[in-house]
């Protein structure tokens, strides 16, 4: 493997690790306002979540640079009151990645804390737990088999990224060129075929690594569900 | 310790218009299914806002409709026990029991301590146990416990013994019974079993439709209860025993009444309750008949059920009030009508200890 390609799978894995556990406390609010809220505007929410899924990745990734670009008043304020840069930078990858992964995770997250018994909830209620007590201490471990399959799949996702990912950060070598924009990159290239597939290779072989890994998590979590 | 209701509540094809206020010791709720008991333990627990009405408890107002006062349900300290007992399944039974005390700031409840409530509700044997392993009479032990640490000022239970056996629900009773008197926590216990409440109750509201037909201590009330266990509830006590019979006799104000031997000692109080159908009536006095007892009374009220071919008499019995299920036909047959003086023949009797 050369140096090229292990920058890139080094730098897929910091990208994807960030946007997921970016991703996660937002996607597990808005999951949980979902499910349990009742709100003015609810379906324009879950309408918005969704919207990375069915929009092509281009239009996502064009609309980020609209909005996130050094020029752009949100992202000018970002770079000069708080320091943080995305466009053309790995944390824009991170932000494309965590975009994108969001509505799968949120989905996951949303469908198993509406398979907890809300009667449990009311009966924590009663015993003087506030709302977000009972969604601590009863709702969240309850739902755990659901984060974990979430934040995979959002993993999953921000692996594969591409489409959202070179529209707003561009495929720059030790920066912003994922695995995916690598594997693009030396299919253009004339010998670039052995490196392609590799890469391809490595990329199975981290999703099938995450898949088995919550697997084993969501299997101890259960086991120590019914331990007596 | 006091408690007061008078809630209006509209839902659907419902309405629920309720008002009573407090006793001491355990006020039982009684009704068919459909009455509305749940929906106003749901309102006093504060899981249902009612459309109108005013709720309070120990002088603090939980809801006030016309305030646009609602206190949401984790302040109010109202302790509840479902039917489906509600443990944390990803909890040991410990934790279950722990669980209020962890938001129960002041401790001012007076129901003790994980040890004296384990010890009261016979649980020490579970605590590291998980909840799906213990059986349905376990659960409801574990769910009443844990709505008692968390130090509550008022005990709601809705049908506690609803889903379980006439076996497993003879294992709780006692337990309740000891909740009732020693854990200094006033109770409100949602039943549609007359047996129960006659066993469990110091009073009883009865519900029917939405409505509240009568409120009063126990003895006074049930005669009354619409259901098709029906009966009444004599206070006795132990009188003597009839070894050589395997006899208890017992004394009530009604009379003397003689029964399979009970294992409690002479002058211990029990409560006796009778079926209004274990209870025939004869115009003289019966001779040469098995039944053992017999009490001389006066009819006072004859109240015919609404499909016509009942009714229920009701006996004065020297100040006692019993009550025999009849038919229509034998109402007519032997002119009954109040002031008549009658005897009651008891065909059994179920004795409850209190």
């Amino acid at each position: 493997m050369t140096e090229e390609e292990w920058t890139a799978v080094k730098l897929s894995l910091l990208v994807a690790t960030t946007a997921t556990a970016a991703s996660l406390p937002l996607g597990i609010t808005v999951a949980w306002l979902l499910a349990r809220g009742r709100f003015w505007g609810k379906s324009l929410v879950d309408t918005l979540v969704h919207l990375p899924l069915i929009m092509p990745p281009v239009v996502t990734g064009y609309l980020l640079l609209l909005t996130f670009g050094r020029r752009t008043p949100i992202g000018a304020f970002l770079a000069d009151e708080l320091g943080i840069v995305f466009s053309f930078r790995w944390t824009g990858a991170a932000l494309a990645c965590a975009v994108m992964g969001f509505p799968l995770l949120v989905r996951a997250v949303r469908l198993s804390i509406e398979a907890v018994d809300a009667r449990l909830e009311s009966a924590a209620g009663t015993l003087g737990a506030n709302p977000l007590w009972v969604f601590a201490t009863v709702t969240l471990p309850l739902s755990l088999p659901g984060v974990i399959a979430g934040a995979i799949l959002c993993f999953a996702k921000a692996m594969g990224e591409f489409g959202a990912t070179i529209t707003f950060v561009s495929n720059i070598p030790g920066e912003t060129q994922t695995l995916p924009s690598l594997i693009y990159t030396l299919t253009q290239v004339p010998g670039g075929d052995a490196g392609a597939l590799r890469l391809t290779l490595i990329s199975i072989a981290i999703s099938m690594l995450a898949l088995l890994g919550s697997e084993l998590l969501a299997r101890r979590i259960g086991a120590r569900r019914v331990a007596t | 310790m006091s408690f007061e209701i008078d809630v209006d509540h509209v839902r659907e094809h419902f309405r629920l218009t309720a008002r009573f206020s407090s006793a001491p010791g355990l006020t039982a709720l009684f009704g068919r299914s459909g009455s509305g008991k749940s929906t106003l333990v749901d309102v006093i627990g504060g899981l249902i806002r009612p459309t109108h009405g005013r709720v309070a408890v120990d002088g603090q107002v939980l809801v006030d409709t016309d305030r646009g006062l609602f206190v949401p349900k984790h302040r109010r300290r109202i302790g509840y026990v479902f039917q489906d007992s509600r443990l944390f399944p990803h909890l040991s039974v410990r934790n279950n029991l722990l669980y209020g005390r962890w938001f129960a700031r002041n401790g001012t409840g007076g129901s003790g301590d994980l040890a004296s409530v384990v010890e009261l509700l016979g649980i020490g044997a579970l605590l590291d146990r998980q909840p799906d392993s213990l059986s349905g009479g376990e659960r409801q032990r574990v769910a009443i416990g844990r709505a008692l640490l968390a130090h509550p000022r008022l005990l709601l239970m809705d049908e506690p013994l609803a889903s379980l056996d006439e076996a497993r629900r003879a294992e709780i009773l006692p337990y309740i019974e000891r909740l009732r008197d020693q854990a200094g926590v006033p109770i409100i216990y949602v039943s549609h079993s007359v047996a129960e409440v006659a066993r469990l109750a110091t009073t009883v509201v009865i519900l029917s439709e939405g409505r509240v037909t009568a409120v009063g201590p126990v003895l006074d009330i049930l005669p009354l209860a619409d259901a098709s266990d029906a009966g009444s509830v004599l206070d006795a006590t132990v009188a003597r025993h009839d070894e050589a019979f395997q006899l208890t006799v017992l004394a009530s104000a009604a009379g003397e009444l003689q029964v399979p031997r009970l294992a409690a000692p002479v002058g211990s109080p029990v409560r006796a309750y009778i079926r209004a159908r274990d209870v025939m009536i004869s115009l003289r006095s019966p001779e040469e008949i098995s039944a053992l007892n017999v009490l001389a009374g006066r009819i006072a009220a004859v109240v015919p059920n609404p499909n016509g071919a009942q009714a229920d008499v009701r006996l004065d019995c020297n100040g006692a009030f019993l009550m025999a299920r009849l038919t229509a036909k034998s109402v007519d047959r032997l002119a009954l009508v109040p002031g008549r003086p009658v005897f009651a023949v008891i065909k059994s009797v179920s004795f409850e200890r209190s």
